[in-house]
C-alpha cells in the first residue's frame, strides 16, 4: 500500500469526522438557542404548512435573493444547482451497486460541473466589479470561491482531459467505508481534487458555509405569524415572571 | 425650505444606488445618556472600567438567549443582496450603512473572540479586537439604523440587521454607553407613564379640551374618557396623539369612531403611552416592564378589549410581543384579538356598513399612503397575511375619493422607512434623518409631480413627527402629512347624539353592552 494512500485515507477519516461532528455541534447550538420573540418578516405564513412552503421556496428557489438581486440570483442558482447535481452524481463512488435513478442522472451531471464553475465565476466577478460587494468581501470570501472553483476545475480536468482510474477511486472509498483499504491512483488532478475537497470538508463547520443549516433556523423565516392566537415564551423569559 | 448645515440630497426621478464614499457619516452620533438615565433602566451610569470584558460577556449572553443573533452572526455569506436596500446607505453613500457592513461591525468582533478562524487567522476572515475605536464606531453606526427590517426582506437567510442593532445597543447599554434620547424617554415612561412626561391631570385637561373642540365643531358630545372603569375598550395610543399635529386629529377620529360604534372606552393615565422604546434598545427586560403597565391598566380598569392607536413600532410590540411580554390575556373578551389595531376596528365597522361617511369632506386632498416599516414587515392586521397593507388602504379609500399608491417598489413589504424610526427621532441625528428620508421623499415627489398627490397619510407617530420635520428640507410642506383617522374624522357623520352608556355603572348595563357589541359584529 502506498504511503500516499495511507495519508489520504487518514485525511478523509479526519475530514469526515470534523465535518459531521462539527456540523452536528453547530446545528445543536442553533437548535437549542431559544427564540424569545416572534419576529417573522411579514407578510408571513399563518400556519405551519405555510412556513414549510416558505422555507422550501427559500431553499429551492432562493426566493428572497430573487427579490434582492437578479444577477446574484442567476449565478448563485446556477452554482448551487450545479453543485447539487455534481454531488448526487458523486454518490456513485460511495455506493455499490449504483441505484437506477443515479445512473439516469449521470449524463446531466456533466453539464452540472460547467454550470457550477460558471456560476462561481459570475459570483466571483461580482466581488471585483460591484463596489459595494468588493467593500464587504474579506480574503476568506475570495478564497472560498477560489477553493470551489479549483475543485470544479480539477474535477472537469479528470472528466475531459486527463482521466483517472475511476474504478480504483471507487475501490479506495469503498475500502474506507468497509475498513478494507485499497490503493489510490496517483494522478495529479485527482490528488488536487481530493486535497481541496478535504479542505472544504474541514472548514465547513467553521465558516460561512453554515448558511446551509442556518437558513432553516432563521426566526424571520421559520416562525408562524400567530402571536395573538398563541402565546410564545422562551424558558429564560418565563423565569422573569416568577 | 428648511436650512441645513449639511447637504440635503437632491431628489431625482429614480432612487439611484450611489457609489460608496467611505466615512461620510462617521461623525454622526447621538448625545450620550446622562448617568441617571442609564441607572434608571438598570444599566451602569458610565463606561465601566473593564468594559471590554463586560461587553464580550454580554455578547456571549445574548448569543445564548437569542437564536436570531447566533444564526445571523454565523450565516451571512456576503452575497451583497442587502447592500443597496437600506435608505441610510442610499441617502448617505457611507458603506458602513449597508446592512451587511453594519452587521460586520459587530460580527468581526464576534469572530475574533468566539470562532476558531477569527482567533487564529483574524486577517483572513476580517476579525478585529474590541477596541475603543470599535466601540465608538458601534455607537455611531448602530444609531444610523432605524431597525426597519427592509434588509431582511431581501436577504436569502432573512438576516435582520435590526436584531443585530438591538443587540449592539444592549451590549453598549450594559457597559454604560447609553443613548440619551431612548434612555431618557424610557425612564420617563416608568416615572410618569408616557414618553412626553405628561402627568395625569395635564392629560385630563387636554382631553377635556378635545371634547370641547369636537362639540364646538360638530354639536355632538363625543367623549374622550380617562381612567373610566368598567368600559369595553382600553385605548392605548402614542402620547403624541394628545396634542401634536397631525397626531391629535387622529385621536379625535378614534373617539368619533368609538362613539359611532356605540362602544364605551377609556384611555389610561397609567398606560398613557403606546410607544415602547425598550424595543429600540433591544432590552427584553425594559420592554417587558413598559408592557406590563398595559396589563395592569387593563386589569385595574376592568376592560374587555385593548385597542391600539396609530403607531408603528408600538403596533409591533403590541401585535407581536405583548402576549409574550405581558400575557396571557385570558381575562379579556376572547371574541376579539388582543390587542386590536384601530384600523382593524374601523375596518370591521366599514364591513358592516355601520359608519355614515361623507367622502367629499376630503375632496380637497389627493392622498397616498406611507406603509410604516414596523407595521409592514413585523406585524399583521386582520386574518390574512398582508392585511397590514390592505386594511389601512381600505379605510382611507372608504373616506376619500382621491387615492393613489406610490411606486410599488417603495410600498408594502418593500416600503422605505421615514428615516426617523428605531430611536433616531431626535434633533442630534437630524442629518442622518434627512438623508435617510431621501428614498421615501423621491417616491412621494414622483406621485406629487405625476399624479397630483397633495397629502400622505401614515399610521405611525414617529413617521408623522419625522415627516413634519423633514418634508420642509425637501421643499415640501410640513402639513402634507396626515393621520389616517384624521381622514376618517373628516368624513364621519355623527349619527348618535348621546354618549354610549358605561356597563357596570348603570342599570341594565348587560343589555346595553350586548347590543353594543352586536352592532359591531
Ligand atoms: C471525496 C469526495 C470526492 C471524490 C472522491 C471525487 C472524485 C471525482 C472524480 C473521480 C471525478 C472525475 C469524474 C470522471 O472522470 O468522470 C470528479 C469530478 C468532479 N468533481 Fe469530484 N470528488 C469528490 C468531491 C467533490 C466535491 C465536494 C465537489 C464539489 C464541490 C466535486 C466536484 C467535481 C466536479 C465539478 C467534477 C467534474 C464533473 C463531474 O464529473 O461531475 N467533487 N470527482
Ligand atoms: C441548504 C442548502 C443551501 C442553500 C439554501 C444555499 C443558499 C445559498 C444562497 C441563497 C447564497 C447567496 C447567494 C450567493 O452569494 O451565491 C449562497 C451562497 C453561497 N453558498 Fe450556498 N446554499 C446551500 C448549500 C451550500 C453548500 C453545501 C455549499 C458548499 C459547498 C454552499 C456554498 C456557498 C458559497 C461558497 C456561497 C457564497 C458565494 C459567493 O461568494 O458569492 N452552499 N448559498
Ligand atoms: S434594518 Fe433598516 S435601517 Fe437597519 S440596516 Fe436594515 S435597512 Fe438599514
Ligand atoms: S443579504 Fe444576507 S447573506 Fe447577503 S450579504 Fe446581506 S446579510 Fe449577508
Amino acid at each position: 500500500m502506498s504511503f500516499l494512500t495511507i495519508v489520504y485515507a487518514l485525511l478523509f477519516y479526519a475530514a469526515t469526522a470534523i465535518l459531521t461532528l462539527g456540523l452536528a455541534y453547530r446545528i445543536a447550538v442553533f437548535a437549542k438557542t431559544p427564540a424569545p420573540l416572534k419576529i417573522p418578516t411579514t407578510p408571513a405564513p399563518v400556519t405551519r404548512t405555510g412556513v414549510v412552503l416558505r422555507l422550501f421556496r427559500e431553499v429551492a428557489f432562493f426566493e428572497s435573493l430573487f427579490k434582492g438581486s437578479k444577477w446574484t440570483w442567476i449565478f448563485s442558482w446556477m452554482f448551487h444547482l450545479g453543485l447539487l447535481l455534481v454531488l448526487v452524481r458523486h454518490v456513485r463512488y460511495f455506493v455499490d451497486p449504483v441505484p437506477m435513478p443515479l445512473v439516469l442522472i449521470q449524463p446531466f451531471g456533466v453539464y452540472a460541473g460547467f454550470a457550477m464553475v460558471a456560476g462561481l465565476a459570475g459570483l466571483w466577478a461580482r466581488r471585483f466589479l460591484v463596489d459595494r460587494v468588493r467593500y464587504i468581501s474579506a480574503p476568506s470570501d475570495h478564497l472560498m470561491l477560489l477553493l470551489l472553483l479549483l475543485i470544479g476545475f480539477s474535477g472537469l480536468m479528470m472528466k475531459f482531459v486527463s482521466h483517472t482510474d475511476i474504478v480504483m477511486v471507487k475501490q479506495f472509498f469503498r475500502g474506507l467505508i468497509e475498513f478494507d483499504w485499497h490503493n489510490l491512483p496517483l494522478d495529479f488532478p485527482l490528488i488536487v481534487h481530493l486535497t481541496l475537497v478535504a479542505t472544504l470538508m474541514i472548514i465547513f463547520p467553521f465558516s460561512k458555509l453554515l448558511h446551509a443549516p442556518g437558513v432553516f433556523f432563521s426566526p424571520t423565516r421559520n416562525q408562524v405569524d400567530n402571536p395573538r392566537e398563541k402565546r410564545h415564551i422562551a424558558r429564560w423569559a418565563k423565569k422573569l415572571e416568577e | 425650505m428648511a436650512k441645513a448645515d449639511f447637504e440635503v440630497p437632491e431628489l431625482k426621478e429614480y432612487i439611484e444606488v450611489p457609489e460608496i464614499v467611505e466615512g461620510t457619516m462617521a461623525h454622526s452620533k447621538p448625545f450620550y445618556a446622562a448617568p441617571q438615565h442609564n441607572t434608571d433602566l438598570g444599566f451602569p451610569g458610565e463606561l465601566v472600567d473593564n468594559w471590554q470584558e463586560k461587553a464580550l460577556e454580554k455578547m456571549d449572553d445574548l448569543r445564548k438567549r437569542y437564536r436570531s443573533f447566533q444564526v445571523y452572526l454565523d450565516s451571512c455569506v456576503k452575497c451583497g443582496a442587502c447592500t443597496d436596500k437600506c435608505h441610510y446607505f442610499l441617502g448617505t453613500s457611507d458603506p458602513k450603512n449597508m446592512p451587511v457592513a453594519r452587521q460586520d461591525l459587530l460580527r468581526k468582533v464576534y469572530r475574533r473572540y468566539f470562532t476558531l478562524p477569527g482567533k487564529y487567522f483574524p486577517n483572513l476572515v476580517g476579525a478585529v479586537d474590541l477596541t475603543k475605536d470599535v466601540l465608538d464606531e458601534w455607537y455611531s453606526y448602530y444609531h444610523q439604523c432605524s431597525q426597519c427590517r427592509r434588509c431582511s426582506v431581501f436577504c436569502p437567510y432573512g438576516i435582520d440587521t435590526a436584531e443585530i442593532s438591538m443587540a449592539a445597543r444592549e451590549i453598549m447599554d450594559s457597559v454604560g454607553v447609553g443613548q440619551k434620547y431612548c434612555n431618557e424617554i424610557i425612564a420617563k415612561v416608568f416615572k410618569i407613564g408616557n414618553n412626553l412626561g405628561l402627568p395625569g391631570p395635564a392629560l385630563a385637561d387636554t382631553l377635556e379640551g378635545l371634547e370641547e373642540d369636537v362639540f364646538d365643531d360638530t354639536g355632538v358630545a363625543v367623549k374622550y374618557p380617562l381612567d373610566k372603569k368598567g368600559v369595553d375598550i382600553l385605548l392605548i395610543t402614542p402620547s403624541a396623539d394628545f396634542f401634536a399635529e397631525p397626531h391629535v386629529d387622529g385621536l379625535i377620529g378614534y373617539g368619533k369612531v368609538f362613539h359611532e360604534a356605540g362602544v364605551s372606552w377609556t384611555l389610561s393615565s397609567k398606560a398613557s403611552e403606546a410607544a415602547n422604546f425598550g424595543m429600540f434598545i433591544g432590552s427584553y427586560e425594559n420592554m417587558r416592564r413598559v408592557s406590563l403597565r398595559i396589563r395592569e391598566a387593563a386589569l385595574e380598569l376592568g376592560v374587555k378589549r385593548i385597542v391600539f392607536g396609530e403607531c408603528g413600532h408600538a403596533w409591533r410590540v403590541a401585535y407581536s410581543f405583548l402576549n409574550t411580554l405581558a400575557g396571557p390575556f385570558d381575562f379579556l373578551d376572547p371574541n376579539y384579538p388582543v390587542p386590536q389595531h384601530i384600523c382593524e376596528f374601523t375596518y370591521d365597522l366599514l364591513q358592516k356598513n355601520a359608519l355614515t361617511l361623507d367622502k367629499s369632506e376630503n375632496d380637497d386632498m389627493t392622498l397616498t399612503f406611507h406603509d410604516s416599516c414596523n407595521v409592514a414587515r413585523a406585524t399583521r392586521m386582520g386574518d390574512k397575511p398582508g392585511g397590514q397593507f390592505e386594511i389601512p388602504r381600505a379605510v382611507i379609500k372608504a373616506v376619500c375619493n382621491n387615492y393613489v399608491d406610490m411606486h410599488h417598489e417603495t410600498i408594502g413589504e418593500k416600503t422605505f422607512c421615514c428615516g426617523g424610526g428605531g430611536g433616531l427621532l431626535t434633533d442630534d441625528l437630524m442629518e442622518v434623518r434627512v438623508k435617510g428620508a431621501m428614498p421615501r421623499m423621491t417616491a412621494l415627489n414622483n406621485v406629487i409631480q405625476d399624479e397630483g398627490v397633495t397629502h400622505m397619510a401614515a399610521i405611525c407617530a414617529i413617521c408623522k413627527s419625522q415627516f413634519t420635520k423633514v418634508l420642509p428640507y425637501y421643499g415640501m410642506d410640513m402639513d402634507q402629512i396626515v393621520s389616517v383617522h384624521q381622514l376618517v374624522s373628516n368624513a364621519i357623520q355623527l349619527t348618535r347624539k348621546t354618549e354610549p352608556e358605561t356597563p357596570g355603572e348603570v342599570e341594565g348595563a348587560e343589555a346595553a353592552s350586548e347590543t353594543d357589541t352586536d352592532a359591531e359584529e
